[in-house]
């Protein structure tokens, strides 16, 4: 696993570096790619069922993620000391939890329509794997900075395969993109139909398996020995 | 054919490796293999001598298709004339339908052909001939009056993400022409489902007839199984449907012609009807009494005949990739087929085809079935040892 290996790597650190040194820059762009949380960690594929039938939904829920999982790696990885190791769990929850009610709130405040099509999603951003997940795998064990960095490049790579998949989806499903009609009125006239199944949670899926099958015949750190 | 063989081996140099077109050998591959008996011979290992390779088992396929093919085409003329009430000769309705069905078939194999081509030259292996059967089997499972573009875009579909995404012919788990029907179905209901069945394209002079129905005897039925056609129609095929599927007449030449050959399994085609027939007597035994035309009091043996169940317990559930390999599992997969594909007409009426949606998840469980088979074989003989 490449996430270990970038973890232990991140710990042996000893000397004092720049802001945005190579390894932290490494730190940022891993998880856009070869270790994208959705199609190489495999964690928090439900949500990217639920959320991505247009693009607006998705790529606002790619912000509430990439935001709660930069600040609770950072909260966390700051009180990390102090943490009991017993009743860290909790301590994370909380953490989470009240950055996910911050995010739930502004979207009521602010873009009320998208907050109601993302319905339960934005509150469910607290069992989203990606954040424990990053919490336990990296901020418990790292500096602050690196931690920050680490939680905006998991919510991103998390962001691009939303956006991607919901483009797709919402291009061939109702033929829009943001809302906004794209597939010209002649190409309908000619006989062309939206195609129900991009509707279907299932079409997700296939996508990502898509994106997936594209990444891994492009980067070769991901094939397996096996 | 001595020609076109002196024309293959004229040409032949090119293909290979290091010639011009060393990078399309794959596709010449495929097209002297299917002209010509291959010469190659396994060099080394035990190995069984047979005159049947895998596509002369393709072919034996598509030749117990023809039965259907040409009954379904026939079908098609009869029930356009039927629905505007004119009276022609039994070849006028060949003839229409032959128009009408050719093209679907046309597409159906460029568009997947292409597909296979392009992997097997990108990934440089040969050029299977799985998609030979696979590709009369879309059309015979589409409406006739599919769109065309629609047709292509399930055969790319099904010949990418339900085989060569998998490593091609013989790793499909499912049976991609079944898959390429469940993609049109799921991805366009307009065009797979309702009043479509029957090719409306005018008739000059003449109006639709007024008992004109454009249901089928699957939507029919769950509202009031009295009123799906008589048997003798249903057997021989004289409704409505996809264009291979009415004749359970046709279905059963097939059957009879992949048995004796050997090809398709008469264990699985068996338990799929028996499956059918237990599942409908059950059902007929718990229905309720006070509703005498509910869907549960069809008599059993309808399920043999109405819609695609014949077709698919003949052609699909018989794939030998993606069917059950053991003999035992063979038996459970077809009576798990059966009873599922009669659950699903009589309970979900917004799935009236159930035997494509009952194949499908059991090539998902064959593996699974086969695995509990062996497990079970083994532990039975360690008992006794």
């Amino acid at each position: 696993m490449s996430t270990e290996t970038s973890a232990t790597l991140a710990t042996q650190e000893t000397k004092k570096e720049g802001l945005l040194s190579k390894k932290n820059i490494q730190i940022l762009r891993d998880p856009l790619d070869d270790t994208n949380p959705v199609t190489v960690q495999i964690l928090g594929v439900c949500s990217a069922l639920a959320v991505t039938v247009q693009v607006k939904p998705a790529l606002i829920m790619a912000l509430g993620v990439t935001l709660v999982t930069a600040f609770s790696n950072l909260i966390i990885s700051l009180i990390r000391n102090s943490i009991p190791n017993r009743i860290r769990i909790i301590v994370q929850l909380i953490v989470v939890a009240m950055l996910v009610t911050i995010v739930d709130q502004v979207l009521k405040a602010y873009l009320f329509d998208v907050s109601k099509k993302l319905s339960v999603f934005v509150g469910l951003i607290i069992t989203n794997c990606i954040v424990m997940g990053r919490l336990e795998a990296f901020a418990l064990a790292q500096k602050p900075w690196p931690s920050f960095l680490d939680g905006i490049g998991n919510g991103l790579g998390y962001g691009i395969i939303l956006v991607v998949v919901a483009f797709v989806r919402e291009l061939l499903g109702a033929g829009s993109v943001f809302g906004i009609k794209v597939v010209p009125q002649w190409l309908y006239d000619m006989g062309y139909v939206n195609n129900g199944l991009m509707m279907l949670p299932p079409a997700a899926l296939f996508l990502i398996g898509i994106y997936i099958w594209w990444q891994r015949s492009r980067n070769k750190n991901l094939i397996n020995a096996s | 054919m001595k020609i076109a063989q002196n024309l293959i081996q004229s040409v032949k140099p090119h293909f290979e490796k290091g010639g011009r077109f060393e990078k399309f050998h794959p596709a010449f591959d495929a097209l002297e293999t299917f002209l010509f008996v291959p010469a190659h011979t396994t060099a080394s290992g035990v190995h069984i001598r047979d005159a049947i390779d895998l596509k002369r088992t393709m072919f034996t396929v598509i030749i117990a298709l023809v039965p259907t093919l040409l009954f379904g085409m026939w079908n098609v003329g009869y029930q356009h004339h039927l629905a505007y009430g004119v009276q022609v000769s039994m070849m006028d309705n060949f003839l229409f339908g032959f128009w009408k069905v050719l093209p679907i078939i046309v597409v159906s194999y460029t568009v997947g052909l292409g597909v296979e081509f392009i992997f097997a030259i990108i990934r440089n292996h040969q050029v299977s001939e799985g998609y030979l059967v696979t590709g009369l089997l879309i059309p015979l499972t589409m409406p006739v009056t599919i769109p065309l573009w629609m047709v292509a875009l399930a055969a790319i579909f099904c010949t990418v993400l339900g085989k060569e995404i998998f490593g091609g012919t013989g790793m499909n788990f499912m049976n991609p022409a079944l898959l390429a029907r469940a993609f049109l179905f799921f991805a366009f209901p307009a065009y797979m489902s309702g009043d479509i069945w029957t090719d409306l394209s005018s008739e000059n002079g003449h109006s639709l007839v007024d008992a004109y129905s454009g249901a089928t005897n699957l939507v029919t039925f769950d509202t009031d199984f009295t009123k799906v056609g008589t048997v003798s129609d249903m057997f021989w095929g004289f409704e409505q449907g996809s264009i291979g599927e009415t004749s359970a007449f046709a279905c059963l030449i097939g059957a009879f012609i992949l048995i004796v050959t050997g090809i398709g399994s008469w264990q699985i085609i068996v338990s799929c009807f028996v499956g059918a027939l237990v599942m409908g007597l059950v059902l007929n035994g718990l229905a309720p009494v006070d509703i005498p035309t509910h869907p549960m009091h069809t008599p059993a043996y309808y399920h043999w005949l109405m819609g695609g169940f014949a077709f698919g317990a003949v052609y699909m559930a018989t794939d030998p990739v993606s069917a059950a390999h053991t003999e035992v599992g063979k038996w459970i997969y077809g009576l798990l087929i059966g009873m599922f594909t009669v659950i699903l007409r009589v309970f979900n009426p917004a799935y009236p085809e159930g035997v494509m949606l009952s194949i499908l998840l059991m090539n998902v469980f064959a593996p699974l079935i086969d695995h509990i088979v062996i497990e079970q074989h083994i532990k039975n003989r360690k008992k006794r040892a």
